[in-house]
């Protein structure tokens, strides 16, 4: 019984803690209603689609492939990252390049996001820098699949 | 004849009160719980683009709620599974019949009490058909042919009756204080002041008795830290094989069952539609002065103190459902049968001596 009134303390202090977050953000709310810009708002909701954050620096958004500064793929289509695919979503296939120096570069190069697990391995596994997951897309959502299998042409922009 | 009709306008009126408070409970709720927890709340919902702090999120529910596909599984037991939500919604709307919102209205003569129906036995039928509306959980649960379901069936029947005692004799004290049970006497009887100044309503001489009636009352109300039937994230609970509407009609009766019991906390513990010192011919207050008013306007400031009243009960059930985690089941049963109840017995005890003392 006695254990059970330390615990109604707890309860009521909890009570304490919600209605003062309530009485607060409903002050601030109302100061806003009224007109008066306040520096503290009521609440941290951002809303969404019309007020958007930046993209943090290190998020792991959509692929793309870089290009050399004759616009051909900088991948020489080694296959590390199809290898190196925890969720086997790279399919490359090879082309023969006359210069030596680059030997091989992609004839296809597929990334399937309906598979692509977003964990970047593909970008640390690449000697060349060709991939990487920088362009600060989030939105990826389509109306088919089909829409979500990249090909070359929709990685190399 | 325009005693029929006087009778049907108050039913349409109290019925519309209850169902639309309850509907906009939803859009509170939400609300509430957001500005608890630093955040917005839904506010998308509009007309034409007029978006009035998401006050039309209540009808677009219904909406989507309207146009859901009404599924009947192919185990379940159909006639009962479909009554079952019906069974659970109607007897807890009609308990809002016996509930006063305001002294008897007088108009050319005639005496209008704003109350559907007075009846003697206004508290028992209240809790009366509250009892009955467990057999909504019941019904759906065993109705279901589900194993959830039944669990949360079972938990629903169980909490529910051990915690109907406990609701039942904590209220014993009070009508032992205002030897009634029609809720416009016990109303009446509030209003008289103890040592010429406070207000003798139900919480200042039954503290005890109200503070057992609201565990209790929130654990018939089956909300979160008694929400053992519904359990949501172990089981899913005694609706879980309905959708649609149905589905619809249990949440909202859930809370129906939050404004009745604001309603009754209001009216056995708080006055019902009293303010403190406002008499039939306007305020007397205990320092000297007085600021009479009319007839028309003590009323409306009656039903407005009653609103204001339920309103506030509201939101401190939200603000409730919203702070504490869930009880574990032994923890809720230890808690109706080894506290509340030996408690509300010592209330009855306590209140009789009192009483015969004074």
């Amino acid at each position: 019984m006695i254990k059970a009134l330390g615990y109604f303390v707890e309860i009521i202090k909890g009570s304490i803690i919600t209605t003062r977050h309530f009485t607060v953000n409903m002050f601030f709310h109302t100061l806003r209603l009224f007109g008066l810009k306040t520096k503290r708002k009521g609440a941290v909701t951002i809303q969404y689609p019309e007020e958007r954050q930046e993209v943090a620096f290190r998020h792991r958004s959509l692929h793309r492939l870089m290009k050399r500064d004759d616009g051909t793929p900088r991948c020489v289509a080694c296959m590390l990252c199809a290898t190196v695919c925890p969720s086997e979503c790279i399919y490359v296939e090879a082309d023969e390049v006359s210069d030596p120096d680059i030997q091989k570069s992609p004839a296809v190069f597929i990334i399937d996001l309906t598979r692509c697990c977003f964990c970047g391995f593909c970008v640390e596994a690449c000697p060349e820098d060709a991939l990487r997951m920088d362009t600060s897309e989030i939105e990826l959502a389509r109306y088919s699949r089909k829409d979500l299998i990249l090909d070359i042409e929709s990685l190399l922009r | 004849m325009s005693d029929i009709l006087i009778t049907l306008i108050k039913i349409i009126g109290a019925l519309i009160w209850f169902m639309l408070l309850s509907l906009y409970l939803t859009w509170v709720e939400r609300k509430e719980s957001a500005v608890m927890q630093d955040r917005i709340g839904a506010n998308r919902a509009n007309i034409f683009g007029i978006r009035i702090i998401g006050l039309f999120q209540p009808f677009a529910d219904a909406i989507k709620m309207f146009f859901k596909e009404d599924f009947t599984p192919s185990f379940s037991r159909r006639f009962l599974h479909n009554l079952a939500p019906f069974v659970s919604f109607f007897f807890v709307a009609v308990t809002i019949a016996a509930i006063p919102f305001g002294s008897p209205l007088r108009i050319g003569g005639k005496i209008i009490p704003l109350q559907v129906l007075d009846l003697d036995v206004g508290l028992l039928f209240v809790m009366a058909m509250l009892s009955i509306g467990i057999y909504g959980i019941l019904l759906s649960g065993w109705a279901s042919n589900n194993r959830w379901t039944l669990l949360g069936g079972l938990r629903g029947a169980a909490q529910l009756i051990s915690y109907e005692v406990a609701l039942g004799l904590s209220l014993i004290g009070l009508i032992m204080v205002f030897p009634s049970l029609r809720f416009s006497t016990l109303v009446q009887n509030q209003s008289e002041l103890i040592f010429g100044w406070l207000p003798k309503w139900g919480i200042f001489v039954q503290p005890l008795g109200f503070i057992i009636f609201l565990f209790a009352a929130i654990a018939e109300s089956k909300r979160v830290p008694f929400d053992l039937p519904e359990g949501e994230s172990e089981i899913v609970g005694f609706y879980t094989e309905y959708s649609g509407l149905k589905w619809g009609l249990y949440m909202f009766t859930d809370f129906m069952e939050v404004l009745i019991v604001s309603c009754l906390l209001t009216t056995l513990f708080f006055g019902g539609y009293h303010l403190p010192w406002l008499y039939a011919d306007g305020f007397h207050f205990p320092w000297g002065g007085q600021w009479l008013l009319p007839h028309g306007i003590v009323i409306m400031f009656q039903v407005l103190a009653f609103n204001l009243k339920v309103f506030f009960f509201c939101w401190w059930q939200i603000l409730i459902r919203w702070t504490y985690p869930r009880y574990r089941y032994d923890q809720l049963m230890d808690l109706g049968w080894k506290v509340l109840i030996p408690l509300s017995v010592i209330n009855i005890v306590i209140t009789a001596i009192l009483i015969k003392i004074l």
